[in-house]
């Protein structure tokens, strides 16, 4: 340590040196947070994981249903342990890095309850059937407005320290903290714009193919910016400080930074390969994919070399161990992902469990393992001592890995096996296995298996969270730690001047013009977005398939519990062009279909059916008995029955508001029809319920499940009239597709 | 499909924010120095946790040689 830089700093130090605190506090907060909600995340996927092999398993509560609990299992995991995991590691590292407290207790404060709330109130909606239905954003508008504000809330406490820094040099974790804060800001605005209809209820902005794809520029960009830059911040703070070793390559790690974040936002689309996106889109999709590769093995390879010459050290240090696997998953995900952007391997993998695998890899080890490690490293440090039992984290550390490893593999032989079964052609021509519920037999005890799995990784993060609380009772907790650094000079460039004061924050952006520009321009994209996106996008609404028509009062009231019920969790409602599909389900779907569709319903998963064209498929009547027992029709099914359909009265109070809502949107419903709306529904839920008696089902017209089957009925099916004489044209009639365009 | 455009036009303009301050970082000489920060996040300031650590026998500090 006798370098001249050194020495010249220390003498420099002597002369200005500030003493402050670390807030250690903060960060036990968003640990102890990290804790519990990745507890009640890990639980509440094990509760769907053994539905599905199960099917009957708390069937009795409708708030525990599995569609329901779907969406809350993915935003617990993502945004309660995930998200506050993610600011354990910024709020502890970036003051460290920065060598300053962070910027203000009470945004930290704000920030820390805003987002608990935020996960209370998750999950006090979500149950309860109140969502978008918008994968990773379920979450209703009230919500969605506070999440910008509590993020906005977190960014401003961010760069706050970052301008207030005592370390002239940003280190590179520092830069993956801004660009997550940034892009995540951008990505949730965008996606989350929607026109409220209640309280609770909300439209997308955007219908059909739009919608997908914001959604999956939004979806692909979480996983992204949410999941992987602010975890790579993480590593490169981690792993350095835990094998006390420097990072192998710091040049290395800059080019992964800028490589890594400029090709990251364009890859979305290959969430959308083989459907109505425009061919191009895809593609690039698909390009910018496989250049991720480069980057994101870049830092693997970086975070792994860390440690040459402390490898010995791995085999003792549970943080270390949780760092490898975790960064090794990083990397096989990594790779794995952009492979599963190529359209050939994609048409294989795409709505199979293989996808399941691939995210639980990513989710279970990557971000899991990291955050573990952190906690493994920051708890015995902010109470001074040592871990309570080393033993206990290497238990928790083999129940972690082989539980990871009875999740995905099983996952991925599931997700193969069902999708060979799913395009398998006998000699002459016909679909082997024409039965769906073929495949998903088949595939069962591979879900079992993967409950076991969690299980594992489960028990192992209890064993965690006790060994944790031991080492918390075995120290005192340091809730300020002193610190002494040297003050921060005035660059030469005049880049980094400090300045003190309640305005101190913005008059140090104006000293940086570069930095002042982007932020401008973020907020202007923003701004712009909010301008721009509702008119251009309803002008572009136009329908090109003429036959195609807005619901009735009716199926939108269907469409909305299909929504409620989480059903695009499993169903997806996009046949793609292949030939396996448009025989098992038939038509291809084209993009002129969903003009009308706020949301989209698209769905990315195949646990049952493609339901796009199940409208006309059926009688009523087998809905009506599908639905109240799905092994009734479909012996062996594992859908959950949806008896309170069947009790519950429709609740059309709102249709009146939806109909002018869905107007402004852009669907063209007549002025005035919502007036006469009620009356339609009446008229029509009336036809569906007196057929059903006739056929001997017992029930009334103002049942949810009349509505429910009358949208089902609907799809897919608008294409198969002829554009003369939109509802009367035989369902076999051919296919109107001259001026379709769909594509 | 306006909403294509609205995207790329967003991604770049984040792409290009990106960019700003790709070459603010450059100029002021943020990547200038590629060795010692890599180094310095290893010497936190004294706090009783580091003063503890060093008490200890914990494994000296690597340091390539490359550095004098």
């Amino acid at each position: 340590m006798s370098t001249p830089f050194l020495q010249a700093e220390a003498r420099e130090a002597n002369a200005n040196i500030d003493t402050f605190a670390y807030d250690n506090a903060i960060v036990r907060k968003f640990m102890v947070a990290t804790a519990l909600w990745g507890i009640v995340a890990f639980l509440v996927g094990l509760t769907i994981a053994l539905k599905l092999v199960f099917p009957n398993l708390l069937a009795f509560i409708p708030q525990l249903s599995y569609g329901r609990l779907r969406p809350l299992h993915t935003n617990a995991a993502i945004f309660a342990f995930v998200g506050n995991a993610l600011f354990v590691g910024v709020y502890y590292s970036l003051q460290r890095l920065c060598k300053a407290r962070m910027f203000s207790d009470r945004l930290s404060a704000l920030h820390f309850w805003g987002w608990q709330l935020i996960i209370v109130s998750a999950a006090l909606t979500l149950p309860f059937g109140i969502t978008t239905s918008k994968e990773y954003a379920e979450l209703e508008w009230p919500i969605d407005i506070a999440i910008a504000l509590v993020w906005v809330t977190f960014g401003v406490n961010l760069i706050g320290t970052v301008l207030r820094r005592r370390e002239r040099h940003m280190y590179v974790s520092i830069w993956f903290y801004l660009a997550t804060f940034i892009t995540v800001a951008l990505l949730h605005i965008v996606n989350s714009l929607e026109l409220p209809v209640s309280f609770l209820k909300s439209y997308s902005m955007y219908a059909g193919v739009q919608d997908a794809l914001v959604q999956w520029w939004y979806g692909h960009n979480a996983v992204a910016f949410f999941l992987t830059t602010p975890f790579l911040g993480i590593m490169y703070y981690f792993i350095p400080k835990a094998a006390n070793r420097p990072v192998f390559s710091y040049r290395l790690s800059i080019v992964h930074f800028w490589a890594l974040i400029f090709l990251y936002i364009w890859a979305g689309p290959h969430h959308l390969l083989y459907t109505a996106l425009p061919d191009w889109a895809q593609s690039l999709g698909t390009v910018f994919s496989i250049m991720l590769i480069a980057p994101s093995w870049g830092g693997m390879v970086n975070g792994l070399l860390t440690l040459r010459g402390a490898w010995d050290r791995v085999r003792e240090d549970p943080v270390l161990k949780f760092l490898v696997v975790g960064v090794t998953a990083y990397g096989m995900s990594t790779f794995e992902g952009p492979m599963m952007s190529l359209k050939n391997v994609n048409a294989l993998t795409h709505y199979t469990d293989y996808v399941i695998g691939h995210v639980h890899l990513g989710a279970l080890a990557w971000n899991g393992g990291l955050s573990f490690a952190m906690l493994y490293y920051i708890v015995p440090r902010v109470y001074g001592t040592k871990l309570f039992s080393v033993r206990l984290a290497n238990i928790h550390f083999w129940a972690a890995t082989l539980g990871i490893l009875f999740y995905a593999i099983p996952m991925y032989i599931a997700g193969i096996t069902q999708s060979l079964m799913w395009r398998e052609f006998t000699p002459d021509g016909a679909l082997r296995y024409g039965n769906f519920l073929e495949t998903v037999v088949r595939i069962v005890p591979m879900y079992a298996l993967r409950a076991a799995g969690g299980t594992m990784f489960t028990a192992g993060a209890l064993v965690a969270i006790y060994n944790l609380y031991r080492t918390a009772r075995m120290g005192t907790f340091e809730a300020e730690e002193i610190v002494q650094a040297p003050r921060l000079r005035p660059a030469g460039s005049g880049a980094t001047e400090r300045h003190e004061g309640t305005s101190a924050w913005h008059r140090a952006l104006e000293a940086r013009p570069a930095q002042f520009a982007a932020l401008t321009l973020v907020a202007v994209a923003i701004g712009g977005a909010i301008e721009y996106v509702p008119t251009a996008l309803i002008r572009s609404n136009v329908p090109t398939i003429a036959s195609v028509k807005p619901y009735t009062p009716l199926e939108i009231e269907g469409r909305d519990l299909y929504i409620r019920e989480g059903c695009v969790g499993c169903h997806s409602q996009m046949v793609r062009p292949i030939r396996a599909e448009t025989e098992r389900y038939g038509e291809y779907s084209k993009a002129g279909e969903f003009v009308y569709d706020h949301p989209f319903l698209w769905g990315s998963k195949r646990t049952g059916p493609d339901l796009h064209r199940v409208g006309g498929k059926y009688p009523d009547s087998w809905h009506f008995l599908h639905m109240r027992q799905p092994t009734s029709t479909s012996p062996g099914s594992i859908m959950p029955a949806y008896t309170w359909m069947y009790d519950a009265r429709l609740d059309d109070s709102h249709i009146e508001g939806k109909i002018i809502t869905l107007r402004r949107l852009g669907v063209p419903y007549p002025a005035g029809y919502e007036r006469q709306a009620a009356a339609d529904l009446g008229t029509q839920a009336a036809r569906i319920a007196s057929g059903l008696k006739s056929g001997g089902f017992d029930t009334s017209a103002d049942r949810e499940i009349v509505a429910l089957i009358a949208y089902l009925q609907r799809l897919g099916t608008d294409i198969k009239a002829r554009p003369a004489s939109a509802d009367a044209g035989p369902p076999s009639a051919p296919l109107a597709m001259a001026n379709a365009g769909g594509r | 499909m306006m909403v294509i455009f609205f995207l790329i036009a967003a991604g770049g303009a984040v792409a290009g924010g990106f960019l700003a301050a790709f070459i603010w970082a450059v100029r002021s000489g943020q990547f200038d120095d590629t060795t010692t920060p890599p180094i310095r996040i290893l010497l936190d300031g004294r706090s009783r946790a580091a003063a503890r650590e060093d008490s200890l026998s914990s494994p000296g500090l690597f340091i390539p040689e490359d550095l004098n």
